[in-house]
């Protein structure tokens, strides 16, 4: 009987808490299996990271995470269809891959929900449905401000690129030069430097590039085993002794791989709109508690952000719309919508619903036996040049 | 004394050749199975899409490598053949009616199989599973560089499918009109694969499979059967990758991927391969398993999947279907010794 009383009792509580917190149902479309597990790793810790920090008062966030499995599109497709009729989500978060986020266009655009993209940097993709939002970056962002400060700043007349031929490193060489070549620069070769999986030996065309005597050798690979090789073809073929700064995007830093990467790596010189050692107090605040929670060797990074901010941006639409997140009112909510990111302030394209953020360039320095990425110059408000500029199938 | 005579006609052997196509009872099952599904799990209908598409594709490789025994690590050449032709026809504003464009489809796998089945048929072995993985690798590459025309690594997306016959509209959220549409392709081609394994054309390519030198000696066209089932195979894995592009809408490389073929494999093995319903059950198998297991344990479901297949390749080495087919067998002689130790001391 005692029992009975006491179960009931917890019943009625938790019923009454459960009417005072609204349920917030957030749909999270990640690879975490495979290849892309640790990007999605990265991607969760982020969104996670913001609850803990900036808990969404009067609202229950419940995630419904699923699995892509693989750039394929159909998974994708069939995995959000689900969340969507199954699971009823009021708002769909993630992709790491573009050709899932191209692929499941349709299917957002059929469900009209708010769909936050956390990573996947195909320009274009936020035209394919009203209802993408963008707090990750176009790969246009890093590329365009990369090729007119290498212009400006770095005061470079030629460039040699070198990319990863697949759709990001192709992006990348039109973003750079595009830019480069409008601040009057002159890209004088353009090197495509094998695929995406394997990691080619890059000696003959780091040669090659040597052989043109650029100003800067601008080079676009996947973070991670690529880009370790990349700094030491660069230390091996002598390029630094002959006047070559290898420049890139922060894909080429990225910071969880970058203590991997060794002395070599020091001089290197990248734009991106994020690295973990940025001064602010809203990094200093998530690196603190990231370190707690995963460990003093883990590191946040650009991902991790993208998560950040997604999450961010959904909760303001949880509170504007008051739990309801009717798309309409949710995107209202999120056109012009600032903040203030680990990464620096950021701002939803009114026009474009893309992200528009600082690009930092930085040189990779020595400090405490550690490898540290020093902030030279800032690019303020940065937009996504391939939709400034058209640029197609940018529209 | 004069032997009992004996009529061959009813000897066990004779009849099971006999009737061996008839029509058995639990035939129709698997289709009443997936119809039940349409009204069971109407929100997961995009899973069941492509669950069918897979049993299709698998379909089409046992009779390749289940009843002519050809080993083959590149049958998704044709899978992205029929995705990519009916969704290049569709994105450039060609032709887009679905049931047309999957015969489209259908040609060019069956011609890219019947060109490349005249080479490749020639060697067998490790050769062929290389040759044929090239063919694959050389069709995705060509995808990849051919941007213009194939969208590259991004994919065509949002394909301009009209409705089918003019009435039924694929909805991209509840592809009710997808499941139906491909169920029906599958349930044709099926009859068609059934067909034409029971027929002496097929059993002259279980002939093959299991002695070429004794099928050259009878003066059977080893070399022409072979090439014509892989041209049938192939076309086959056209009309599942058409299917794939049309329920999606979408077509990108991971139609002609590695991944896709070797999955397929690893289902058709799985389920069994040379035995018609292997394509079935694997696929089930195989795919509800994965995806329903993904939802649950999003990171860690690979490990229930690897569990699974570790235990198939260590104790049934012919598949799930093989699996019953022993517990039957087992099953039966224990009946029979059972019976025989009855009525034995009497």
């Amino acid at each position: 009987m005692v029992r009975t009383l006491v179960l009931a009792g917890a019943f009625a509580s938790a019923a009454s808490l459960a009417q005072a917190q609204q349920e917030v149902r957030v749909g999270v479309i990640l690879p975490y299996t495979g290849v892309g597990a640790e990007l999605a790793q990265q991607i969760d810790r982020g969104m996670e990271q913001y609850l803990k920090l900036n808990p969404v008062k009067g609202y229950k966030v419940t995630f419904f995470k699923r699995d892509v499995k693989d750039p394929g599109g159909g998974n994708a497709r069939n995995v959000i269809q689900e969340l969507l009729t199954q699971d009823k989500v009021d708002v769909l978060a993630g992709w790491v891959y573009s050709p899932n986020a191209i692929a499941s266009a349709p299917v957002v655009n059929a469900g009209k929900k708010l769909a936050v993209i956390m990573n996947a940097g195909t320009a274009h993709i936020t035209q394919m449905s009203n209802y993408y939002v963008r707090t990750s970056f176009s790969m246009w962002h890093a590329g365009y401000a990369m090729g007119e400060t290498a212009a400006k700043n770095l005061k470079a007349k030629t460039a040699v690129v070198g990319y990863a031929d697949f759709p990001p490193g192709k992006d990348m060489l039109a973003s750079f030069k595009r830019a480069f070549e409008a601040s009057g620069g002159k890209v004088i070769d353009e090197i495509p430097m094998g695929g995406p999986a394997a990691v080619p030996d890059y000696t003959p065309f780091f040669q090659r590039a040597k052989d043109k005597k650029p100003d800067v050798f601008f080079v676009f690979v996947p973070a991670g085993d690529h880009s370790s090789a990349v700094v030491r073809t660069y230390g091996a073929l002598g390029m630094r002794q002959a006047g070559i700064k290898l420049i890139g995007p922060g894909d080429v830093t990225q910071d969880n791989k970058l203590q991997a990467m060794g002395k070599a790596a020091i001089g290197l010189i990248t734009m991106h709109h994020y690295h973990a050692d940025l001064t602010n107090a809203e990094n200093q605040r998530f690196i603190a508690s990231w370190k707690k929670d995963y460990g003093a060797e883990s590191t946040p990074d650009f991902m991790a952000v993208g998560g950040y901010d997604g999450m961010a941006a959904i909760a303001h639409a949880i509170e504007a719309t008051k739990g309801k997140l009717d798309a309409e009112q949710a995107l209202k909510s999120l056109r012009g919508w600032k903040f203030a990111s680990p990464r620096g302030p950021i701002l939803i394209d009114p026009d474009t619903r893309d992200i528009v953020m600082n690009e930092y360039l930085s040189e990779v320095v020595m400090k405490n036996e550690r490898l540290y990425q020093n902030t030279i110059a800032t690019v303020e408000n940065v937009k996504d040049a391939c939709k400034a500029l058209k640029i197609p199938p940018c529209k | 004394m004069s032997a009992p005579a004996y009529d061959l006609g009813r000897h066990p052997a004779a009849l099971a050749l006999v009737n061996r196509h008839r029509l058995r009872v639990w035939e129709p099952l698997p289709w009443i199975l997936a119809l039940a599904f349409y009204f069971a799990f109407p929100n997961h209908l995009g899973f069941g899409t492509d669950l069918l598409v897979t049993i299709l594709f698998a379909l089409s490789l046992d009779l390749a490598l289940g009843y002519a025994g050809i080993v083959t690590l590149g049958h998704a050449a044709f899978f992205g053949a029929g995705a990519y032709t009916v969704g290049m026809l569709a994105h450039h504003g060609i032709w887009n009616e679905p049931i047309s464009g999957l015969l489209m489809g259908a040609s060019v796998a069956a011609l890219i199989g019947f060109a490349s089945g005249l080479i490749l048929l020639r060697t067998t072995g490790l050769t062929l599973l290389m040759l044929t993985l090239c063919t694959m690798a050389l069709l995705e590459e060509a995808a990849n560089m051919g941007e213009k025309y194939t969208g590259g690594f991004d994919g065509l997306p949002n394909l301009p499918i009209p409705p089918l016959f003019g009435l039924f509209e694929f909805n991209p959220l509840y592809p009710r009109v997808q499941y139906l549409y491909v169920l029906g392709v599958l349930f044709l081609c099926f009859i068609f694969v059934r067909t034409l394994v029971y027929s002496p054309f097929g059993r002259s390519l279980t002939g093959i499979r299991e002695n070429v030198l004794r099928m050259h000696a009878v003066g059977a066209p080893v070399n022409w059967r072979l090439v014509t089932c892989y041209t049938i195979s192939a076309a086959i894995a056209g009309i599942a990758g058409g299917l794939w592009a049309q329920a999606n809408a979408y077509v990108n490389l991971s139609t002609l991927s590695l991944d896709r073929a070797a999955t397929v494999l690893i289902i058709l093995v799985l389920g069994g391969y040379g035995r018609l319903y292997g394509a079935f059950i694997g696929a089930v198998v195989y795919m509800a398993l994965s995806h329903f297991l993904a939802q649950v344990y999003p990171t860690a479901w690979q490990l229930g999947l690897g569990l699974m297949l570790v235990l198939i390749a260590l104790f049934a080495r012919n598949g799930v279907i093989g699996l019953w087919d022993m517990l039957r067998n087992r099953l039966m002689a224990k009946g029979a010794t059972m019976r025989a130790t009855k009525s034995g001391p009497s």
